[in-house]
């Protein structure tokens, strides 16, 4: 068996971030991080792997950097080998991303994809889907439980009523939610070793992709309209006047 | 003429709030865009949806009834909602941000070759034409967006819009033959564990009491924040902490991956208020932190702030309501 993962960088989620007057946005200084989502696709392929016996690899878009999140993120927990598409990340939206993971899996044929259901910068939740839509394979998004039996993959899904449970024949697209999981750590050793891990590097004429134009754009930033701080209430009597009389809540 | 195709939400029958939020979405769009809007009901035994909706100014109510179609499996739905989009002649398909459409809608998209905006939260005008504005970095910034495909695929966020009221007049309502393809789509539906309450739900109540990782068990969280959300009518939720704990079940979770909720009123008691936290409830009217410390990053955002330890000051509370509600 064969699992192809995902390894997305994001900047870190408590970094401030800071736009230009014109609504653009300055990434100096940013921290970047492997996105928490991904760190659960990858728990999940290295648990898989483990209970199946199979090959992990680990995928990257953008420019070099992504490199180091792969071998940090990806091979020092222990997934085999890595490969790293390189594209300027800003330039893609999430159809040109899910378009660049087809072509990869087109080359590697995986059994199972496993994503990070949606990445903490754009929020947008679409990769998995587009992807899963592109190949004609089933998906299984928002995944808390994820076992393999036969040639099914049995996922329970996190959703807005409660948890699905859902059977989807492989090969199939996995994406991962929180609870999934607790992502391991990186051992020292594995951190050695991930240095010598093998890391194909691709572009986008490898994969036989034009650079085409992205269908969705970002036209402006802004900060979202600011909430100041109210009233420290001395006591319970004094919260109930203030949510009768200046809130009118209750 | 451009024509909006809203995907309608339901559930055993009924017309989900969720539709009425896209639906209001959709009339600022078809505004902007002097467009016509329809709506698409998909499931088996929906006539009664279709009829329900008949009434809110959409020109045609399509119709997709089919025994395969009983449970919202992404790949088959998509291709039914693809199908009837196309058959209509609609450029823009719109369906809510709830977990069905945030799963169902992409494919949608990749179908028909559209760019998609994901959990816009309004309808705007840009330097480029006609955008959506939705959060991004866990709602730390809002992003413009337009979208430069033929085509658009758009999910709403249901708190950031009103539900659309009905406008009189009757919809034509057109039955589809749907071709689902659930054989080939290799999904299978298992299970459904759905929890249980008689509250009214995260998305449709006007005050909400949240619980965090403070009240320290799941005995803690249910003595503390089931008595309040019992004195006011109120929904209930909570942090992401309070759910990895175990104290409650998942979909009780608020914030950038749980539930987006604006209320009248937000009770967060024993929340530090992570961004991730104020990401699903900072747009709430109003907000009060019950809280043993007040340098927590929830204090910033809440209107008022009582510093007491929840165990003690939650019982006050409920029985002071209590006396006001019955007017002593
Ligand atoms: C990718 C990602 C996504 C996330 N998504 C979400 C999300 O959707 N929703 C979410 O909520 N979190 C989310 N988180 C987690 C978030 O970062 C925080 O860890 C979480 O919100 C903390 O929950 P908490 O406030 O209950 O716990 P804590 O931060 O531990 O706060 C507990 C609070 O309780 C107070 N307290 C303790 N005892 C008492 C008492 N007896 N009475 C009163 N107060 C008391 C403490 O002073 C403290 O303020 C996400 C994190 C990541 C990385």
């Amino acid at each position: 068996m064969k699992i192809l993962v995902t390894a997305k960088r994001v900047t870190d989620p408590n970094a401030s971030l800071v736009i230009n007057d014109d609504g653009s946005w300055i990434d100096d200084d940013v921290e970047y991080i492997l996105n928490p989502f991904c760190e659960n696709a990858i728990e999940c392929a290295l648990e898989l792997a483990e209970a199946h016996d199979a090959e992990t690899i680990a995928i990257g878009i953008g420019e070099e950097e992504i490199q180091r999140t792969i071998r940090q993120g990806a091979l020092a927990r222990g997934i085999d080998r890595g490969i790293h598409v390189d594209a300027e990340e800003e330039e893609l939206d999430s159809e040109m991303i899910a378009k660049i993971l087809k072509a990869v899996v087109e080359r590697e044929e995986p059994d199972v994809v496993v994503l990070g259901k949606q990445a903490v910068d754009g929020d947008s939740n679409q990769v998995s889907q587009l992807l899963a839509e592109m190949l004609g394979w089933p998906q299984a998004t928002f995944a808390s439980e994820v076992k393999i039996e036969g040639d099914e993959a049995i996922v329970t899904r996190e959703v807005d009523g409660g948890l699905e449970t859902i059977g989807v024949g492989l090969p199939a697209i996995i994406s991962a939610d929180l609870r999934l999981n607790d992502p391991r750590y990186a051992s020292l050793a594995g951190i050695m070793k991930a240095k010598k891990k093998p890391l194909e590097e691709l572009d986008l004429d490898d994969l036989e992709l034009d650079d085409e134009e992205p269908k969705v754009r970002v036209v402006k930033l802004h900060e979202p309209a600011g909430r100041s701080a109210g009233v420290v209430v001395a006591d319970v009597d004094e919260l109930i006047v203030k949510l009768t009389t200046e809130a009118r809540v209750l | 003429m451009s024509k909006i195709l809203v995907v309608a939400e339901h559930d055993d029958g009924n017309v989900k709030k969720a539709t009425l939020t896209t639906l209001n979405m959709a009339r600022q769009l078809a505004e902007k865009r002097g467009a016509s809007i329809d709506i698409a009901v998909v499931g088996s035994g929906v006539g009664g949806v279709a009829e329900a909706l008949a009434g809110y100014g959409a020109e045609t109510i399509h119709v997709a009834d089919h025994a395969d179609l009983a449970y919202p499996l992404a790949s088959s739905w998509a291709k039914v909602i693809a199908d009837i989009a196309s058959a209509a002649d609609a450029d823009v398909i719109a369906s809510s941000a709830s977990t069905t459409g945030k799963d169902i809608m992409p494919r949608v998209a990749a179908r028909l070759e559209a760019g998609m905006a994901s959990d816009v939260v309004g309808v705007v005008d840009t330097d480029d034409g006609v955008g959506f504005r939705r959060p991004m970095w866990a709602g730390a910034l809002l992003a413009d967006v337009v979208i430069d495909s033929d085509v658009w695929v758009v999910t709403a966020r249901g708190s950031a819009f009103d539900a659309a009221a009905a406008t009189g007049g009757e919809s034509a309502i057109d039955a589809f033959a749907a071709e689902p393809n659930l054989a080939a789509s290799r999904t299978r539906f298992i299970r459904f564990d759905g929890t249980q309450s008689d509250r009214p739900t995260l998305d449709e109540a006007d005050i909400v009491v949240a619980g965090g990782r403070g009240l320290k068990s799941a005995d803690g969280f249910n003595q503390v924040v089931e008595p309040l959300a019992d004195s006011l009518g109120a929904a209930i939720g909570a942090s992401r902490a309070a759910v990895d704990d175990g104290f409650c079940p998942n979909d009780y979770q608020i914030g950038q991956t749980g539930k987006v909720v604006a209320p009248q009123l937000y009770f967060a008691v024993a929340i530090s208020g992570a961004i991730q936290h104020l990401a699903g409830m900072k747009n709430s009217k109003v907000i009060v932190a019950i809280n043993t410390r007040d340098d927590e990053p929830i204090h910033k955002i809440a209107d008022y702030t009582l510093v007491g330890d929840a165990f003690s000051v939650i019982p006050e509370l409920c029985e002071k309501i209590a006396a006001v509600k019955s007017g002593s």
